[in-house]
């Protein structure tokens, strides 16, 4: 099952320099924006709801999501730290990694890089790609990740997808509508892989802030140095 | 004024007392101040520098990272995203080092094409060639060695594959693969080696070869895009005619190199440090899984030339072999190099030629390297392969055959 | 020599050169040295401790470890309370003048939020010992009883108030703290952020 898990995820990142074709679907785009703070604070809110059950993210802070995103104290206790204490605490699962292998045969991965490791738009494409299967133990099975064994968490919302094969190309749809649109699901998803992305590299917006002034002072340094280097050099010849 | 002139008196008082005890001006003047290179250097020089900015950069940043990093299996993955998150400023210690691992070899691969397009390898300077070449033997073992640190699934799978290649050694491969890694598979224990030869034992030996690289070259001066010994015309007070003060015209001319350099180097430490996957490989932040080899595995960009050629043979041991000769045969150059000049603006059309197409297979290779190995790949892989052999073991000939133009006696 | 050299323009350039390439390195410098200060963890490892006090005897000690430092709880007795102004006399600082050994708080003669509970960082000010409790000691003219560091001798009362003539040069510190319920103490928050 792991190797599995691995060759289709190794499969994903190495498309661009032309990997074998292992996923039948291109990725679709997250369209995701990590400067929209909103955006990551819905995200925030449908991790801790959706996800937080089953998934730790051990390397990320409640404070240093409640300091990025605006989110104060109190908030942040009352409306994100289900299974937490302090505000530094990092996010835990509710079910421990054991009763999770007995559950669901393997321990559900911690989330905290998995927006670096397999791409934001994979995120948002796996969580829309379960289809109903009733051979699987979950009565899903995934497009992305044939045979995961993550169960729909998200059906309540999504609604069942059917897995249609006709004119040769691969489809999902929806059969029995769950409580959001297409649309509000998307968005639902865009902000939670928003969310994703945001935890898997936290200093990503303040790096990109300070680069911009580093490369202005460099610049005006580099002026400087210049206008030396040829007053310098009319020694020579 | 006479403040002043008192200040300078009393400096030069105490530059008298160290020099009784230290040869400090001496030293300034013979490197420094009265150090002699040519006025004509252009782009390709400033290369040399830019990689002693780059060992700047990874001695200071590795001594910070030591500071927080664990070098044991269980801890060594989270210590790294300890030191992206948890410690201050953390981050940006860590782009640093990992962005510094890429350039280094970007500069010193320049270095290096620099010295084979005005033949800098030749007589004279054999001996900084050769050193050169020890220094960047030394710099693949510490990117190596550095590469297995963050314990994620490239650093274990890539020092698996790697550390494999010494099994196709005869007779005593594979205990020498066991010796290096002090384990039956790669461990714990590989891992505590690792840090060892990346913190100590590497950087002392590169920082060694770099400091007789530079006395070697002192000793014999720089060569310059002529090919020409500026040293054959001197003035009256013995000073190379063509010949420029290292400080203070070199050395302002090579800061702006420097800033330059740091530029393209913010540019990727804040806005792109994965550099697409090429300088942190995206598998790279999943902790290393013994169980499971990710399909397709590439050393990180600067060893996939090498690797290329590794796979294009169909043989373990005869895969090692090309792949070591790969390596090792630049180290010849000096004697593989017939031809009467050193600077290809006065070699003919087929060193020219000759060059182009090994800067050519280099490149394939390296981009050959990174692509899975299996159909049209591996007999690209298999080309370029035997023409970057054909390079080396076939200019003694066409070195000597190709027709060269009159070179100058004095820089152009 | 084609060209005039300018020394005015020259030096300027030279000076305006070095001083930005000062600026840089200072730059460059802040996130080296801010690198070492305590991370994320070891702020989050120095939370505040919260100590029950429910079960604590009067004239008895509970220590308990704080940002890795040891801090003694005292719960004094009336009889103890009562000799901290026997003592005064023998004190270098009987009224914790001393600017930034207690919060402004704990600046009594009983150094500390209630009269009862006693609440010191159990490292003395010499050589940072852990001094020994000697509570119940027979009154004599120069010892009524405190904190004893056996390593160089220096006493402290029962308020840990340094003596004259020993080797630690101020009273033992009082850190951050507060009740956070009415039998509970939290060290590390003072009471004004609760």
């Amino acid at each position: 099952m792991k190797l599995r898990f691995c060759i289709l995820i190794s499969a994903i990142f190495f498309t661009p320099v032309g990997a074998s074709a292992a996923v039948k679907k291109p990725l679709m785009s997250a369209n995701n924006d990590i400067y929209d703070i909103e955006s990551l604070q819905r995200g925030a809110r449908n991790f801790m709801n959706y996800c937080s059950g089953c998934h730790s993210a051990e390397y990320i802070r409640y404070d240093v999501i409640g300091e990025d995103l605006g989110i104060s104290q109190s908030q942040l206790k009352e409306y994100l730290m289900f299974n937490a204490q302090q505000t530094f605490d990092t996010i835990n699962a509710s079910m421990t990694p054991e009763d999770a292998s007995g559950w669901f045969g393997q321990a559900p991965p911690d989330l905290s890089l998995a927006a670096r490791a397999k791409g934001t738009d994979y995120i948002y494409t796996f969580l829309k790609s379960f289809y109903l299967d009733n051979t699987s133990p979950t009565g899903v099975d995934n497009v992305v990740l044939v045979g995961t064994s993550m169960p729909n968490v998200l059906w309540e919302l999504q609604g069942h997808q059917k897995y249609l094969q006709n004119e040769n190309e691969l489809k999902l749809e929806v059969y029995i509508p769950g409580k959001m649109n297409e649309e509000e699901f998307n968005s639902f998803l865009r902000d939670t892989s928003n969310f994703l992305e945001y935890i898997s590299e936290p200093v990503k917006i303040k790096r990109q802030a300070l680069g911009v002034k580093v490369l202005f002072f460099l610049a005006f340094f580099m002026i400087l140095a210049y206008f030396l280097k040829k007053e310098v050099w009319k020694d020579i010849k | 004024m006479t403040d002043n002139t008192k200040k300078i008196e009393n400096n030069s008082k105490l530059l008298a007392w160290i020099d009784e005890r230290f040869p400090y001006s001496e030293t300034m003047k013979e490197h420094i101040t009265e150090y002699y290179a040519s006025k004509n250097f252009n782009v390709w020089y400033v290369f040399g520098v830019l990689a002693m900015v780059v060992l700047v950069i990874q001695l200071l940043t590795g001594i910070f990272l030591t500071m927080n990093y664990k070098p044991s299996s269980e801890e060594a993955f989270s210590s790294v995203e300890y030191i992206m998150r948890d410690v201050e400023w953390g981050w940006l210690i860590r782009y640093m080092h990992s962005t510094g691992a890429s350039f280094f070899f970007i500069v010193v691969y320049l270095h290096m094409f620099r010295a084979m397009l005005y033949g800098s390898y030749k007589k004279p300077r054999e001996l900084i060639w050769i050193i050169g070449m020890l220094i960047f033997l030394v710099l693949m073992a510490e990117a190596f060695a550095g590469y297995l640190l963050p314990w994620g699934q490239m650093s274990y799978w890539g020092a698996q594959v790697i550390i494999s290649i010494f099994g196709a050694i005869p007779f005593f491969g594979e205990a020498l693969v066991e010796i290096i890694r002090g384990d039956y598979s790669i461990s714990d224990i590989t891992l505590n080696r690792f840090f060892a030869l990346h913190v100590i034992v590497l950087p002392l030996a590169l920082i060694a070869l770099i400091f007789v690289h530079i006395v070697a070259l002192h000793e014999v001066g720089s060569n310059n895009p002529d090919g020409i010994e500026i040293k054959d015309y001197k003035n009256d007070q013995g000073i190379p005619i063509d010949g420029v003060a290292f400080h203070p015209y070199h050395t302002s001319k090579d800061l702006v190199a420097i800033i330059a350099f740091l530029m393209v180097f913010s540019l990727v430490v804040f806005f792109a440090p994965d550099m697409g996957g090429y300088f942190l490989e995206y598998a790279n932040f999943e902790k290393a899984n013994p169980s499971a080899t990710p399909e397709h595995i590439a050393p990180v960009w600067y060893f996939t030339p090498y690797y290329a050629i590794l796979r294009a043979v169909p043989d373990k041991l005869g895969g090692a072999i090309a792949m070591g000769l790969s390596v090792l045969l630049p180290l010849f150059l000096p004697w593989l190099d017939r031809s009467k000049v050193k600077s290809i603006r006065y070699r003919g059309w087929i060193y020219k030629f000759a060059l182009t197409t090994f800067v050519i297979s280099f490149i394939s290779l390296g981009v050959l390297g990174v692509l899975p190995a299996d159909g049209i790949y591996v007999s690209m892989a298999r080309f370029f392969s035997i023409l970057y052999f054909a390079f080396f073991l076939l200019m003694p000939y066409f070195s000597m055959i190709d027709k060269t133009k009159p070179v100058p006696d004095r820089v152009t | 020599m084609s060209e005039t050299i300018d020394q005015n323009k020259r030096h300027f350039l030279g000076m305006a050169t070095a001083a930005t390439g000062l600026v840089g390195a200072g730059f460059a410098a802040v996130p080296f040295l801010s690198s070492l200060k305590p991370s994320a963890r070891a702020r989050a490892l120095g939370a505040p401790v919260e100590v029950p006090l429910g079960s604590l005897e009067p004239g008895e000690m509970i220590k308990v470890v704080w940002r890795g430092k040891l801090v003694y709880v005292l719960r004094r007795t009336s009889d103890m309370l009562k000799r901290l102004s026997d003592v005064t006399d023998l004190l270098r600082d009987p009224d914790s003048l001393e600017a930034d050994i207690q919060p402004d708080y704990t600046v009594n003669e009983h150094r500390s939020l209630t009269p009862e509970y006693l609440v010191v960082e159990g490292s003395c000010t010499h050589l940072g010992c852990a001094p020994l409790p000697q509570f119940e000691v027979t009154p004599s003219s120069d010892w009524f009883g405190g904190f004893f560091c056996p390593c160089h001798g220096s006493k402290f009362d029962l308020s840990g108030r340094v003596y004259k003539g020993v080797p630690a040069p101020t009273n033992l510190k009082v850190p951050p703290y507060s009740f956070s319920q009415t039998n509970v103490i939290t060290i590390g928050i003072d009471p004004s952020d609760t």
